[in-house]
């Protein structure tokens, strides 16, 4: 089995044991418990909160499979959707015929949001391409933010020659266009071939994992910087030398005393980055080293919809779609986040 | 007294070393402590008085900080051949601080109780209810209805009793030296004096000593045993308080205490140290009086 298949299974078992531990975490802390009374009392905070939920659920709905058929599986989304019939090509929102001037032919079913080019329904195709945003933000959040907290923290802390390891690193990665070095890995990962006890790590070819492992590269420099400069402010601040004073470790400081005081730095680069990640995925997709042909994913039809625009009549519904649902997730990503960030931040009454 | 005390600092020097340069900060200072003794350290800005006082469990970053020679004592041994670990058992267990700022000497992201709780799960493992400790502490350094108050944030209290949360947090290890670092400097004058009420409480019924160091002659008064002066380094004078303020015997505690504004005195202008003439008239050698 390949190491992409089941990394998906990983990622959705490991997000639900996250999303309990929050939530046991915060029912024992007193810290948690007030920040959720706050969430509770931020009606925008909340309605953010569900859209978010309903784009994570779409996201489990395409990344859950069920056998079907002789040795195949299908996702749940996959399956729900079954009943909506293929076109041959494009066909407007709500249509009974197909878009061509010379020979319209009548529509095999109903398509709210239309179909595109190999009369695939729009709509359909902008659910399915959750689960690939989803994972390519995901994956790269949780690989970059611990990196980029942890590697900042340390260099603004220790400074010395521990800082300039890491700024070196980072300010040589940083030198190099990112578009570059993001189409330099991608395309090595495309020819690499690593197996592990027999079995295959990184198998040749695209897959959306390593886009998401490529992102991380360069997502972390960023934040990096920021959780530097910032805890060099805060390391010149008394508590620190109150904790060290008090005989805590080192460890202790780091984690204790000042990870909580960037962490909102961290919330808003995971919230703002996410949508950013989405983005260059697109950008990579339509630069042919990103997610493989036929992976439903915003970018990718972003990237086909350009040409249709020229098209005449218009075919906008595609691009549309795509757009808004991009839209939406990064709009409630950035809404929750920051009343998330509100609700931690103990100035407030 | 015992013949040992409980901290000997012999001939200690310090220097931090520059790019630009050498400064020496403490040049081979001797004093000691006894038990449930109060020591003030008295000196102007850069008179090595703060570096001292954090030497005393090397919390200085080393580099710049170099301890050239000497020794101190704690119980014995020598803090400065301690390991790491020996140092961390022994910062807030046995020497502990308050520091100058009261207002950013607490982390601003957590609630007094998960600090002063903290500080008690870190040295003190035998204490079954820590929220209980807190509270007597915090009851201790004078914080009214301390059960309710020490879910406050550092934010939602004043400075007197932010710094009041300070001397709860360092005394709620139970150490053996409070090192209390310019605890008033912050504070308006009324605090200050209610906060040195307090640490005259608090060595009273704790029976603890403290080092109190200042630039503040007029604190000394009511609270020390006895009194250093440090002058650029030095140990200038050295003796009971109450011979060194009533007759100071060296040109440069003379001065100091001569800065000390007295009510009622008709003057233009606050009396300042002039250093030119103070090195010219004097050699700046120690005078010991104990």
């Amino acid at each position: 089995m390949n190491w992409d298949d089941w990394l998906e299974d990983i990622i959705v078992v490991v997000s639900f044991a996250l999303l309990a531990w929050f939530i046991v975490h915060g029912a024992r802390s007193d810290r948690w418990g007030r920040a959720f009374r706050r969430l509770g009392q931020d009606r925008i905070g909340i309605a953010a909160g569900v859209v978010i939920a309903i784009y994570l659920m779409l996201g489990a709905l395409e990344t859950i499979e069920i056998p079907s058929g002789v040795n195949g599986s299908r996702s749940v989304l996959d399956l729900f959707s079954g009943r909506v019939p293929a076109e041959e090509t494009y066909s407007a929102p709500l249509a009974s015929v197909s878009l061509s001037t010379r020979h319209p032919k009548p529509l095999k079913g109903w398509h709210l949001l239309g179909t595109d080019a190999l009369g695939k329904d729009v709509l359909v195709q902008t659910l399915r391409a959750c689960k690939t945003a989803l994972i390519i933000g995901g994956v790269t959040s949780a690989i970059y933010i611990p990196i980029g907290a942890l590697l900042g923290i340390v260099a603004g802390y220790c400074r010395g020659w521990i800082d300039q390891i890491i700024q070196y690193v980072y300010t040589v990665l940083y030198s190099i266009p990112e578009i570059l070095l993001l189409i330099a890995i991608l395309l090595a990962f495309q020819y690499t071939d690593v197996s592990l006890f027999g079995h295959a790590i990184l198998s040749p070819g695209k897959s959306v994992p390593k886009i998401a492992l490529a992102l991380s590269v360069t997502a972390w420099i960023t934040l990096c910087r920021l959780i530097r400069g910032e805890t060099m402010r805060q390391t010149e601040r008394a508590y620190v030398s109150a904790a060290r004073a008090m005989g805590q470790s080192h460890w202790n400081i780091i984690t204790q005393h000042l990870l909580p005081n960037v962490m909102h730095l961290v919330l808003i680069s995971l919230v703002l980055g996410f949508s950013n990640l989405v983005i260059t995925e697109a950008i990579l997709s339509y630069l042919g080293v990103g997610s493989p042909i036929g992976t439903p994913s915003w970018g990718n039809m972003i990237d086909g919809a350009r040409g249709e625009l020229s098209r005449d009549p218009v075919v906008w519904w595609t691009l549309t779609s795509a757009t808004m649902a991009l839209f939406g997730l990064v709009l409630s990503l950035n809404i929750f986040g920051d009343s998330l960030r509100r609700a931690f931040d103990p100035r407030r009454g | 007294m015992s013949l040992q005390p409980l901290l000997d600092i012999r001939n200690l020097a310090i220097h931090f070393a520059t790019e630009t340069g050498t400064v020496e900060a403490v040049k081979g200072i001797s004093l000691s402590l006894g038990k449930a003794e109060t020591l003030a350290v008295v000196g102007e800005s850069g008179s090595g008085k703060s570096v001292t006082g954090l030497a005393l469990t090397r919390l200085l970053p080393e580099p710049p900080a170099v301890y050239s020679s000497g020794e101190i004592l704690f119980h014995g041994h020598d803090v400065l051949k301690m390991k790491k670990e020996e140092l961390r058992a022994l910062r807030g267990a046995r020497i502990a601080y308050i520091f100058q700022e009261p207002s950013t000497s607490l982390n601003p992201v957590f609630t007094i109780r998960s600090q002063i709780a903290e500080a008690i799960r870190l040295h003190r493992r035998e204490v079954k209810d820590v929220d209980d400790e807190v509270a007597k502490h915090l009851d201790l350094v004078g914080i009214v209805d301390a059960r309710k108050r020490m879910n406050d944030y550092p934010h939602q209290l004043s400075g007197g009793m932010q710094q009041r949360a300070m001397i709860a947090m360092a005394l709620s290890c139970q150490p053996e030296i409070l090192v209390a670092d310019e605890p008033t400097t912050a504070l308006d004058v009324t605090i200050q004096a209610q906060i040195i009420e307090q640490l005259i409480e608090i060595k009273q019924r704790l029976k603890m000593a403290i080092i109190l160091i200042t630039h503040n002659f007029g604190i000394v008064g009511d609270i020390a045993d006895r009194v250093v002066v440090m002058f650029r380094g030095q140990i200038v004078e050295e003796g009971p308080t109450k011979r060194v303020l009533g007759n100071p015997q060296h040109a440069y505690t003379k001065a100091l205490i001569e800065c000390i504004p007295q009510i009622g005195q008709k003057r233009r202008r606050l009396t300042t140290i002039d250093h030119e003439a103070l090195e010219a008239a004097s050699t700046l050698k120690p005078v010991s009086t104990s």
